[in-house]
């Protein structure tokens, strides 16, 4: 294990699996650049060389089935959006093509494509670069979707994202990219589809994911003082969802709060919530309760972003609200 | 048989004529079979256009890649794949060659390189040119082929695959079948400019038009593209002027909607791809009357076999619905 930044923990990531398989490659917008995408490709260029580390022209649908048709030939391309709301171009080729193709041809040939890309949140980015899609991609039928909260996660979900045989949607929080971890130095794999219990606490539940899921520990961290014992789950995989650790969780504390930064309707929340009143109905003490981004697209100025993005306050201010 | 027109063998020759006279008996057959709703599958058909697919597939090797679109038939055939599972696929049965997932609009047969039709317009033209990509990364002599009509190129994704493919010299051929109509939509009416073989400048690729109705002709400008393209000197933009002679969608011929006047569809019938083979190999004595008929009969026999493998196979199980919705590993 080395103390390591988040994404530097990428940067690692990426070079050990492109010495480790050949079919892995790089394309996408800014993956040579030196800022574009935190210095998590530092190096990659000179090390693999243009062939396999490859930046494109400002065509997001067109290089998203470039990605897609590689992997239908074998490779395991890794396509980087460097700001989650560029995908919105790329709707055809993810939805009609990557999500579709196995089922579509009866299973003969898969898509074993990573689309790597970041939330640019806050920094006054405004409504058209700081986008939280998640819950578009969750909607689709053969794409999954992973959002690390840690440098250790990053690792082993990027890394599995890679090794699935079909398109995973893995989706990095800029926020995080200085947190700090500690990274084993080989290669690892975080199960997709596995949440991880963060902290345990009798109470309430709270389920988040990727730099909510620190809010939420902060927000825990400070009422433990109170009194009010809150266990934390880190969803790690909103595609597939981790129900058995949800509903094991509020069978003990019978309250449940789901936090995604990201719109409320038709949300991960949503679907969180109808999942534990579906299936942990009986054990529920009072009613579920989400927290989002408001419903609203995301302003420039910092004043307004104070209030757009939820934090461990507006957490602690829920809680309370369910455990008085 | 050492006899060769225009570089072509009378085998080769013939050949051809067997793949064209196979698409056109299969989709007259399906054309029936829809009138009929043993098919409910949308069928697009190639009737008219076979000598594209079939020159151009001439020109390429089974581990060449062919990618296409809703108008696939044709070009599933021309490949080599297997008419059981097309006729299967049609009929929604698990023998098809997509078990039933897919229908008309999404065939593949990768074994044949054939890896998928997709029915967005112009959506499997960037997946040709990902393959492109790999065949180059991986460094192997293979060459993908993409497949769309005239209305893909009003598609930004067209340009965008042109763009990196050109940008990136790789291999693969673009081949726009120009049939004149986008849907209901004539040419003249959808595109600015309907010189569509032009627009590989801007992409500094050759640009090539050609009468997609002569199957010898489509095939040697085929045949100097996948060349070009096999040995790294990037893609090619051809474009085969052709013409549909059934509707959009189904085996209507649209003269009583008014899309199009009965002089206009009488006139490339007069063009038509078969008959003007036929008149060239019996003109050069490469195939008699009577060869002719028994090649007929021989295909209808096979298209025959095909329609009775669809109707005895079964459909899928209910419970396989969600099968192949993630890869099992």
């Amino acid at each position: 294990m080395t103390r390591i930044q988040y994404n530097k923990s990428i940067n690692q990531t990426l070079r050990q699996l492109m010495k480790k398989d050949d079919r892995v490659f790089l394309i996408g917008q800014g993956i040579t650049s030196p800022w574009y995408v935190g210095c998590t490709t530092t190096g990659l260029l000179s090390e693999f060389g243009s062939n396999r580390v490859i930046d494109t022209p400002v065509s997001e649908n067109g290089i998203t089935g470039v990605a897609i048709g590689a992997a239908l030939a074998g490779m395991r391309p890794v396509l980087l959006f460097p700001r989650m709301d560029f995908m919105h171009y790329a709707m055809d080729q993810l939805i009609n093509h990557a999500g579709s193709w196995h089922y579509m041809f009866g299973g003969q040939l898969n898509v074993p494509l990573t689309v790597w890309t970041i939330i640019n949140r806050g920094g006054e980015q405004a409504a058209q670069h700081s986008q939280s899609l998640q819950a578009m991609f969750t909607h689709i039928p053969g794409l999954k979707v992973v959002m690390p909260s840690s440098a250790y996660d990053a690792k082993g979900l990027l890394n599995s994202a890679v090794e699935d045989d079909g398109p995973v949607i893995y989706i990095d929080d800029r926020w995080l990219y200085e947190s700090e971890d500690d990274v084993p130095e080989e290669l690892f794999n975080v199960p997709i589809g596995e949440g991880a219990l963060r902290r345990n606490g009798k109470d309430v539940t709270i389920a988040a994911t990727s730099y909510m899921v620190g809010e939420v520990i902060k927000a825990a961290d400070s009422l433990a003082d109170e009194g009010i014992e809150t266990e934390v789950i880190d969803m790690r995989s909103v595609k597939p969802l981790d129900k058995d650790i949800l509903i094991n969780s509020v069978k003990k504390t019978g309250r449940f709060i789901v936090v995604d930064a990201s719109w409320p309707s038709s949300g991960i929340g949503a679907e969180v919530s109808s999942i534990v009143g579906n299936e942990a109905f009986k054990y529920l003490k009072t009613p579920i309760m989400r927290v989002s981004l408001p419903d609203s697209p995301a302003p420039a100025s910092s004043s307004l972003e104070g209030v757009y993005y939820p934090t461990s306050k507006t957490i602690i201010s829920k809680i309370r609200e369910l455990v008085s | 048989m050492t006899e060769r027109t225009e570089h072509l063998s009378s085998n080769e020759l013939r050949t051809m004529y067997k793949s064209m006279l196979r698409i056109r008996l299969f989709e007259e057959k399906v054309g029936d079979l829809v009138r009929k709703n043993e098919i409910i599958c949308p069928c697009h058909l190639y009737i008219g256009q076979e000598a594209i697919a079939t020159g151009v597939c001439a020109a390429l090797r089974t581990d060449d890649y062919v990618f296409s679109t809703h108008r696939s038939h044709g070009h599933y055939i021309a490949k080599g794949c297997n008419l059981d599972a097309l006729m299967a696929e049609l009929y929604g049965k698990v023998t098809g060659c997509s078990k039933g997932r897919g229908g008309s609009m999404h065939l593949s047969f990768p074994e044949m390189g054939f890896i998928g039709s997709s029915a967005i317009v112009a959506g499997s033209i960037p997946l040709a040119v990902g393959a492109a990509l790999s065949f180059s990364i991986r460094k192997t002599d293979n060459v993908s082929v993409a497949f769309f009509g005239d209305g893909a190129t009003n598609e930004g994704v067209w340009y965008e695959s042109l763009n990196f493919a050109a940008l990136k010299k790789l291999p693969i051929v673009f081949v726009c079948e120009n049939n004149l109509y986008s849907t209901h939509v004539h040419i003249s009416d959808h595109l600015a400019d309907t010189d569509i073989r032009k627009k590989a400048e801007i992409f500094r690729i050759p640009g090539i038009q050609v009468d997609g109705n002569d199957v010898t002709e489509v095939f040697k400008v085929a045949k100097k593209a996948v060349d070009t393209a096999r040995q790294g000197e990037g893609p090619t933009l051809i474009e085969c002027m052709t013409y549909r002679w059934r509707g959009h969608v189904g085996p209507n011929d649209d003269l009583n909607t008014g899309l199009r006047s009965k002089e206009e569809l009488a006139f490339w019938k007069e063009k038509g791809p078969i008959k003007r083979l036929e008149k060239k190999l019996l003109g050069n004595h490469f195939l008699s009357k009577s060869e002719m008929l028994s090649i007929r009969s021989e295909i209808e026999k096979e298209v025959a076999e095909s329609l009775k493998f669809a109707k005895n196979s079964p459909f899928p199980q209910e419970e396989s619905l969600l099968d192949y919705v993630f890869k099992v590993s």
